[in-house]
C-alpha cells in the first residue's frame, strides 16, 4: 500500500482539526467501553473463552474451513477461494458482471478494504458504492479510512457538511452541520440505490463452520439493506473469521459490541445461511480469502493476530494512535492491531510498524480476545532488520513478557511512567522495558509522517 | 493446484508441529442472577435505545400511531390487527409497496433482556426480512414467554438455518463525532409491545 501515504498526508495537512477530533472521539468511546464492559462480572472469563476459541480455530483452520464450505454449499451458497487480493477482486468482479450489473452497494468491510476492491472495480469500469455513513463520507472525500470502526473519525461535523455540500449532488441546499441532518441527507442519498441495487458486496464478522452461516454486525441498517434487497450477494471473508459453532456467538456477541461501540448490543446483527427462497438474495457467493493469513499462521507467537475481531478498542486506548491518527500507519489496519498485523500480512513491507508503540500494554488489557499485542510487537522487532544490540534487548523484554507476573508489574510501572508524556508530542524516554530502546534515541511522534518515513528519518 | 488446494496446503504446512488445539474454558455466565425481573430489565434497556415500549396487545393501535397502511406477515395473529389502520398482508409485495407503507407489525422469536435485543428468525408472525426492514416504522409484539435474561438462553430458541435479524433499538449511527443519531437506513422508529395477556 505504498500509495496510501501521499493521499493520506495531503488530507492530514489540510486538516488542522485532525488531532483534536481524534482525542475527543477516542476519549468518548473509551469511557463508554469501560462502563459497559464493567457491567459484566464475567468479562475476564468471556475474554479467556474467546481467546481459546480463536486459538482452537487457528489450530483447526483447514478442517473448519472445509466444514464451513460444505455446509454453506449445502445451504445454497457458492464458495470461492482466493489466494490473494487480486484473485478475490477478479472473482467479485466476474460475479458482478455475470449478474448483469455494473455497480454494487457495499457494507463496510475491512476485508474488502484490505484487497482494495473499490479501486479494482473502478479500474474494471464497475462502481462500488459505500453505504456506511462514515465510509460514504470517506469515499466522497476521496480519502482513506483512519479508524477500523469509525473510518471518518478524523472529520468533525463542519467538515462533513462541507464534503456533503461539495460532493453529494442531492444534498439539501440548506444542510446544517447537525449530525441528525447529516445522517438524514445520507439516508435520502442512498435509499433509491438500496432499493434498486442488483448486487451487494459485504464482509462478515463471523463465519460459522457447523452451519455455513455468516454474521454481519452493524448499526445503521445499511448492512441489512445490502444483505436483503439485492438479488446477488458477494461476501469476502478472511479465513480467520471462522467460529466452530453457532453457540460461540454467545461469547463473541457479548464482547464485540461492548468493546467496539461501547454498547450492550449493536442495533442490528444479520445472520444468514446460504440462500433462502423468497427471503433475500438467491444468488449467494462467499469468497474465502487467504491474502497472507496462512503465512501469519506459521508464526507461533504472531498468529494470535489472527484472533482479532476488529473491534478497534486497541486503537482507542493507544497513546500513539491518538496522536498520529490512522493514516500514518500507511495500512488499512492502523493502531496497535495494525502494528502487528500489517507487517505479518505483507512481510517486509511494514517493518517499522512494530516500533509505532510505547509498549504500554493498554491495548492488551482492553483486547476482548486477549491478543498480547506487546508480546507480538517485541517478537516482530526481533525479527525485523535491526541491529543485534536491539534484538538482544527485545529478546530480554520478550522473556519478561512470557512471565505473566513480571510482565504485569512492568506494565503497571509503564502506565504510571508514561503518564507525563500524554498530552505532549514527545516521547523522550519510554518506560522500561522500552527505555533500553529509547535510551539511544529521541523519539518524536509527528502526526503527519507515516511510520515508515518517520522511522527512516530518525535513522538518518 | 487450484486456489482451494493451495490455500489448504499452505494452512497445513503452517500448522506443522503446532500441537493440539487448546482446551476452551467455559466459565462465563449463561444466565442472569435468579430472581431478575427480565421484563423490567428489557424495558429499561429498550428505553435506553430510545425505542418506545407499550404493555399489552391492547396498546398495539397506540403503538402504530397514525400509520394508515400497515404491512403484516400473512400469518400475523388476527387479534393483533387492531385500530383503524389498513393491514396489508405481504404476499411478496413489490419493494415500492413496502416503501410506501407507513409501518410494519410483526412478532419475534426471542428477546434478550440484558442487552435489549429482539430476535427475528423468519418464524411465525415475522415474515421475510425485507418486510421488517423497508417500512420506516417497526412495531414488534414480544410475548412474555419469549423474553429471556441472557443471550445464551436465547440462541437455542432460534431457528438457526433461517435468516435472522437481531434488533437492539432503532437504526442508529455514531459516525459523526461519535454522537449517537437514531434513524438512518433501518426503520427510524421502533415500538415494542410487550404482551403478557
Ligand atoms: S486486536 Fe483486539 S482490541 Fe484490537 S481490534 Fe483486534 S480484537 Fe479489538
Amino acid at each position: 500500500m505504498s500509495t496510501a501515504f501521499p493521499k493520506a498526508a495531503k488530507v492530514a495537512l489540510g486538516m488542522p482539526q485532525l488531532r483534536s477530533n481524534l482525542a475527543h472521539a477516542t476519549g468518548a468511546i473509551r469511557a463508554k467501553r469501560t462502563d459497559v464492559a464493567g457491567e459484566l462480572d464475567d468479562w475476564e472469563e468471556l475474554r479467556s473463552t474467546a481467546a481459546a476459541v480463536k486459538a482452537d480455530v487457528q489450530h483447526r483452520l483447514p478442517e473448519l474451513a472445509l466444514e464451513f464450505e460444505r455446509n454453506a454449499r449445502a445451504a445454497g451458497a457458492r464458495v470461492h477461494w482466493a489466494r490473494d487480493a487480486a484473485e478475490a477482486n477478479r472473482i467479485a468482479a466476474r460475479i458482478t458482471c455475470e449478474a448483469g450489473a455494473d455497480e454494487v452497494v457495499k457494507v463496510k468491510s475491512m476485508a474488502t478494504q484490505e484487497i482494495e476492491l473499490n479501486e479494482h472495480f473502478e479500474a474494471e469500469g464497475l462502481a462500488a458504492w459505500e453505504t456506511d455513513l462514515a465510509e460514504l463520507i470517506v469515499q466522497l472525500a476521496e480519502d482513506r479510512p483512519s479508524h477500523i470502526l469509525v473510518p471518518a473519525i478524523h472529520y468533525n461535523r463542519t467538515e462533513i457538511r462541507e464534503i456533503f455540500n461539495e460532493r453529494m449532488p442531492d444534498a439539501p441546499s440548506d444542510l446544517t452541520d447537525d449530525p441528525a441532518a447529516l445522517a438524514e441527507a445520507a439516508r435520502l442519498h442512498l435509499r433509491r440505490r438500496f432499493l434498486s441495487a442488483k448486487v451487494a458486496v459485504s464482509g462478515a464478522n463471523f463465519a460459522i463452520a457447523e452451519s455455513g452461516a455468516l454474521v454481519v454486525v452493524e448499526s445503521e441498517g445499511n448492512g441489512r439493506m445490502c444483505l436483503t434487497m439485492p438479488e446477488t450477494l458477494i461476501s469476502v471473508v478472511g479465513i480467520e473469521k471462522l467460529l466452530p459453532r453457532f453457540d460461540d456467538l454467545e461469547v463473541f456477541m457479548q464482547l464485540l459490541p461492548r468493546s467496539s461501540t461501547g454498547e450492550r448490543m449493536n442495533p442490528y446483527t444479520s445472520v444468514w445461511t446460504g440462500a433462502t427462497e423468497g427471503d433475500g438474495p438467491e444468488d449467494v457467493h462467499i469468497i474465502l480469502l487467504d491474502n497472507g493469513r496462512s503465512g501469519v499462521l506459521a508464526d507461533e507467537v504472531g498468529r494470535q493476530a489472527l484472533s482479532c475481531i476488529r473491534c478497534s478498542a486497541c486503537l482507542n486506548v493507544c497513546p500513539v494512535y491518538e496522536r498520529t491518527g490512522g493514516h500514518a500507519y500507511g495500512h488499512v489496519y492502523p493502531g496497535p492491531i495494525g502494528a502487528i498485523l500489517a507487517p505479518q500480512l505483507e512481510p517486509g513491507e511494514h517493518d517499522d510498524l512494530p516500533y509505532a508503540s510505547s509498549l504500554c500494554g493498554a491495548c492488551y488489557e482492553v483486547c476482548p480476545v486477549k491478543i498480547n499485542i506487546p508480546e507480538v510487537l517485541v517478537h516482530l522487532r526481533r525479527q525485523g532488520p535491526h541491529g543485534a544490540g536491539e534484538r538482544a534487548v527485545m529478546g530480554a523484554a520478550q522473556r519478561v513478557m512470557a512471565r505473566p507476573r513480571l510482565w504485569r508489574a512492568a506494565l503497571r510501572a509503564a502506565r504510571f511512567l508514561s503518564r507525563p508524556w500524554r498530552g505532549r508530542g514527545h516521547v523522550r524516554r519510554l518506560p522500561w522495558p522500552g527505555s533500553k530502546w529509547t535510551g539511544s534515541r529521541d523519539m518524536s511522534v509527528p502526526p503527519r509522517l507515516s511510520f515508515r518515513d518517520w522511522w527512516k528519518e530518525r535513522e538518518r | 493446484m487450484n486456489a482451494r488446494e493451495e490455500i489448504l496446503a499452505r494452512l497445513r504446512e503452517s500448522l506443522e508441529g503446532a500441537g493440539p488445539a487448546p482446551e476452551v474454558p467455559r466459565d462465563y455466565r449463561r444466565a442472569l442472577e435468579p430472581g431478575t425481573d427480565v421484563v423490567d430489565l428489557l424495558i429499561d434497556r429498550l428505553e435506553d435505545y430510545r425505542a418506545r415500549v407499550h404493555r399489552g396487545t391492547g396498546a398495539i393501535a397506540d403503538a402504530l400511531g397514525d400509520a394508515r397502511r400497515v404491512v403484516v406477515p400473512a400469518d400475523l395473529p388476527a387479534e393483533w390487527r387492531t385500530g383503524g389502520a389498513e393491514f396489508v398482508e405481504d404476499d411478496r409485495l413489490p419493494t415500492a409497496d413496502l416503501d410506501a407503507a407507513d409501518a410494519v407489525l410483526t412478532g419475534c422469536a426471542a428477546a434478550v433482556a440484558v442487552s435489549g435485543t429482539i430476535m427475528l428468525d423468519a418464524g411465525p408472525a415475522q415474515g421475510r426480512r425485507a418486510v421488517s426492514l423497508v417500512p420506516d416504522h417497526h412495531v414488534i409484539v414480544v410475548e412474555r414467554e419469549r423474553i429471556v435474561g441472557h443471550l445464551a438462553e436465547a440462541l437455542p430458541r432460534l431457528h438457526r438455518s433461517n435468516p435472522q435479524t437481531w434488533i437492539s433499538g432503532p437504526s442508529a449511527t455514531s459516525d459523526i463525532e461519535l454522537q449517537r443519531v437514531e434513524g438512518v437506513h433501518g426503520p427510524r422508529r421502533l415500538d415494542v409491545v410487550i404482551s403478557d395477556d
